[in-house]
């Protein structure tokens, strides 16, 4: 079976892994640790396609018609942690 | 009252463990032996479920454990000891996973040694990370879903046997029945250095105490019973139940001592756990609920807290309040739209407590001396000790000369207080706003009709509650954030939902639609009602004997903000090439000297109605909340004096057309009917070809529903071509008063095909909606297509077809109320503890983020125009028109 690459769908926003300084300067300027981000499974279909892993922080580019780019993070864990 | 009562704590953590047998004979203060409460003297037994050690409910008694008094005793629990262990019926799920992830002889999880080690260091894992307790719980059933898919003990060799569930709480292993006892003794075998493989923590639980072998009994102060007029006693149910579990706990203990046979010691046993289980659960289900004398269901431990009904939803999350008043509204067009008028009644008995100080000591003295009986008056006064005091005709002398700098006077609700409105159900935040007190004559509460749309009130019996603001801060918060004229502009999509209804869009269309003249009686008989100050400009038309003529476009131009420069279709507006015959096309420009002139246009729906109003929302945006109300006010004044000065009516006999239109419109639908008598032929001879993606009888329908729903616009449209601007039907639907267009054309052309289900009317007799009809007869009137109008009646088959769709929608829309109230109320419980913060996150009461930017852009919907912050299109408009 061919290989899907989810991200070269049109609907789906750019994501990229967050270098450790990018991270660092995003979450100081939320006034934030770790544990305060959304999070992302480390299967999901994106956090998988651009070769994450647990601890990294993604950023999400998504497009909206009423603020140009929106920038959205989240952080990748392994599992869900509400049953 | 003791000191301890009043200090503050802080709760740093909170923990969920079990009682064990040995705790709760510990915290008990009694044990429970005596089925029966009370003597033949009315006095509580020892050792019995009333017994006085247990607290007390009676006043003047003082209790006999803690010697403290009714209120200030908190009560104490006592225990039953079970004869024989039960299951307890909350952890029957758990007890079957950890019997299964056990051994059946040794008792050890069934877990390699590997395995086990590194459960140990995910574990301490997750305690280090977050200490979440959804991580840990989650993680523990996964290693006990593995535990239970094991076969064979590592340990012992043990091969496992399959343990089935018999709700509610028989176990049964390989058909052969569990039981309670021998369940307890295969979870003591679980050493405590294992138990952590199970999802518990073994320094405040062990397994075993899911079975239970004492039961606490809670205190009296939980329970209490009530002593009716007759003097009877009529105890709390769950006293009921736990007489039940010691009457059976008796006999089986008996029994059993007795050496009864087996099978009667196994029933009884049996029923004990029935009684145990309904006394925390009485909705178990696979038992039928215990049930009272009566036949009502006993609502035991469960079910005290469950529901809506139960112990959070109706006592702790909801709260009864003081200081609140509900009654019938009624209208009241000639009080702003921030105001709310309150009959006196209760405007004496609500209260606003009033600080006295040197500025307004004479005030409040003057409020004491007048007593609860006058109006500006005062029921309480409060000293500085907290102490209040209710003034009566007769101490109010003494109490006004008491009264200094420093007491608190209740005061009566007056004209300018702010109180909260409010309309159930409170959909969203405009279902609760702050208005200001308008004391009046009569009995119910009066508002103004602009303010119907956003509490979806009406005046066929609606009641409103009105809660009086107790302090300072609460009252800012009201005036400032929840005013009326704050919530002109809804969050939902930017425009108003506060703005004109019914006759106020049919009198503003009146008076300014094309060159409606005012003579100056009447000009300033308008602009009588309204804020405008100042003299009549100069008249638009003079006739030959010398009377001056206003129009109302003029008039209304006069309550318009300065400023103004909009243009924008109103209702009415159908073509560019005919808005200028029609007058149309609103436009609104300001001269000069800045003054806004109603150029062309008719001020309707478009411009004013609530959710559509331009120029509400225009003014609103561009001059603030005050001139929004205060414009609002004057068109609706404006717009009601207008139309009863030039009289508004409607009949039945407006839906009057000629003959000749009649005629037209009945051969149009028998052309149509025609014209479904061929579609059914040819499909009948297999001439009809099917859509692409349909089969051939859903083309067939799809082909007549679109043959009869265009005859019946062509009769609407016959029909609406006889009813003019003149009509007042016609008037109210075009300018979006009241109705539409298409309940005219039903009511003078034809009332159309009647739909079940989004499809023409199928059901009924086999092959025939109704014995009338043929068998398999396809033809339009057999299948729901009524082809008079409401004002010609309906012929008896018509009329059938014509309620069952009533009752759909009927049906439709109590089914969709309720579900879509279930639908809110999950919502809103997902919602509630976000909030946006000064940094535009959205984050929750943790302070995980959810949004980094609201809405991703960070826009209030309700100060922006059209989810953008700023308006381009009306900054250029104003520079463009600037320029010439």
């Amino acid at each position: 079976m061919p290989k899907f690459n989810v991200m070269a769908n049109h609907l789906v926003p750019r994501h990229s892994v967050m270098t450790h300084d990018e991270v660092e300067e995003m979450l100081s300027t939320y006034g934030i640790d770790r544990t305060k981000l959304p999070k992302i499974l480390i299967n999901d279909p994106c956090a998988r396609a651009i070769g994450a892993s647990p601890g990294d922080v993604i950023r999400i580019e998504r497009k909206s018609p009423t603020a140009g780019t929106s920038l959205y993070y989240r952080i990748v864990v392994e599992e869900r942690s509400v049953p | 009252m003791t000191l301890y009562q009043y200090i503050p704590k802080k709760i740093g953590k909170i923990q969920f463990a079990l009682l064990s047998p040995e705790e709760i004979r510990k915290m008990s203060a009694t044990k429970i032996i005596t089925a029966d409460t009370y003597d033949d003297d009315g006095f509580p037994i020892d050792m019995g479920l009333m017994d006085p050690r247990l607290g007390v409910i009676e006043p003047g008694l003082k209790c006999k454990t803690c010697g403290r008094k009714v209120d200030e005793c908190p009560g104490h629990f006592g225990h039953i000891d079970l004869a024989m262990p039960v299951i307890h019926e909350g952890f029957t799920k758990l007890i079957k996973e950890m019997i299964q992830a056990i051994c059946r002889t040794c008792g050890k999880v069934k877990l390699s040694e590997e395995r086990i080690a590194k459960v140990r260091a995910k574990v301490d894992e997750i305690g280090d990370i977050s200490y979440n307790p959804f991580d840990f719980s989650s993680y523990a059933a996964r290693v006990r879903a593995d535990a239970m898919g094991v076969g064979q003990c590592p340990y012992c060799g043990e091969t496992s046997r399959k343990i089935t569930l018999d709700k509610p709480t028989t176990f049964r292993e390989e058909g052969h029945k569990l039981t309670p006892k021998e369940i307890r003794e295969r979870l003591e075998r679980v050493p405590d250095e294992q138990l952590f493989l199970l999802g518990i923590n073994h320094m405040v639980a062990r397994p075993e105490w899911m079975v239970l072998t004492s039961l606490p009994v809670p205190p009296v102060t939980v329970r209490p019973s009530i002593t009716l007029e007759s003097g009877d006693r009529s105890e709390d149910d769950l006293t009921h139940k736990l007489v039940d579990v010691l009457r059976i706990n008796q006999r089986l203990q008996e029994n059993r001592d007795s050496g009864a046979p087996q099978l009667i010691v196994e029933d009884l046993w049996e029923l004990l756990q029935y009684h145990v289980t309904t006394y925390f659960d009485n909705q178990t289900s696979g038992i039928p609920p215990a049930r009272h004398r009566s036949g009502r269901p006993l609502k035991t431990l469960a079910q005290r807290l469950k529901g809506k009904e139960g112990r959070f939803r109706s006592n702790l999350s909801g709260k009864r309040v003081n200081f609140s008043a509900r009654t019938v509204i009624s209208p009241d067009p000639y009080i702003s739209i921030n105001e709310v008028g309150v009959p006196i009644p209760i405007a004496m008995e609500l209260t606003v407590p009033m600080r006295v100080n040197e500025f307004n000591i004479e005030q409040a003295r003057g409020f004491v001396s007048r007593g609860p009986d006058v109006h500006p008056g005062a029921n309480y006064v409060i000293r500085p000790d907290g102490q209040r005091l209710r003034i009566t005709d007769r101490n109010k002398e003494t109490l006004l000369e008491k009264v200094v700098v420093g007491y608190i006077v209740e005061r009566h609700l007056m004209d300018g207080d702010i109180v909260l409105f409010n309309r159930q159900p409170s959909l969203h935040r405009m279902s609760m706003m702050g208005h200001e007190v308008r004391v009046m004559d009569g009995k119910t509460f009066r508002i103004n009709l602009p303010v119907c749309p956003p509490y979806n009130a009406d005046f066929d019996g609606d009641e409103m509650n009105l809660h009086c603001i107790q302090g300072e801060e609460a009252r800012a918060e009201a005036r400032i954030i929840m005013r009326v004229q704050e919530h002109i502009l809804s969050p939902r999509f930017g425009g108003p939902v506060i703005g004109a209804i019914h006759d106020h869009i049919s009198g503003s269309f009146l008076m300014t639609h094309k060159r409606m003249l005012f003579d100056s009686e009447e000009a300033l008989h308008i602009l009588s009602r309204t804020s405008y100050r100042g003299p009549l400009p100069e008249p638009d038309e003079v006739d030959a004997n010398g009377v001056e003529y206003w129009s109302g476009k003029k008039i209304f131009s006069l309550i318009l903000p300065d400023g103004l420069n909009i243009e924008y279709p109103s209702s009415i507006f159908t073509t560019e090439e005919e808005s200028e015959e029609e007058d149309s096309y609103v436009r609104i420009t300001c001269d000069e000297e800045g003054r806004s002139h109603l150029l062309s246009g008719p001020i309707d729906e478009k411009s004013i109605g609530a959710f559509k109003g331009k120029l509400v929302e225009k003014i609103v945006r561009d001059h603030g909340t005050e001139r929004g109300r205060q414009f609002l006010d004057d068109v609706t004044r404006v717009a009601i004096t207008a139309i009863s000065l030039m009289g508004f009516s409607t009949g039945i006999d407006e839906e009057d057309i000629p003959e000749e239109a009649k005629q037209r419109i009945s051969e149009t639908l028998d052309e149509a009917e025609a014209r479904v008598d061929t579609i059914v032929q040819n499909y009948n001879a297999g001439l009809l070809e099917s859509l692409p993606g349909r089969s051939l009888k859903e083309t067939l329908e799809v082909e007549v529903m679109r043959t009869l729903g265009r005859a019946r616009d062509r009769a609407g449209q016959i029909a609406s071509r006889y009813l003019g601007l003149k009509n007042s039907a016609v008037i109210m639907a075009r300018s979006g008063a009241r109705g539409s267009m298409l309940n005219l054309s039903q009511m003078s052309g034809s009332i159309g095909q009647q739909a079940v289900r989004g499809e023409r009317i199928q059901r009924g007799y086999q092959g025939r909606t109704l014995p009338h009809f043929k068998v398999n007869d396809l033809g339009a009137q057999a299948k729901g297509f009524v082809k008079s109008s409401y004002k010609r009646g309906l012929k008896p088959t018509e009329y059938f077809f014509h309620s069952m769709g009533g009752r759909e929608g009927l049906v439709d829309t109590a089914v969709r109320t309720s579900r879509s109230g279930y639908m809110q109320r999950r919502l809103i419980n997902a919602l509630e503890d976000l909030k946006v913060l000064s940094d535009r996150t959205v984050r929750n009461t943790s302070g995980v983020i959810i949004q980094f930017r609201y809405g991703e852009d960070g826009v209030d919907p309700a100060r922006g125009v059209r989810s953008d912050a700023v308006d381009y299109g009306d900054i250029i408009n104003n520079v463009l028109k600037e320029a010439i």
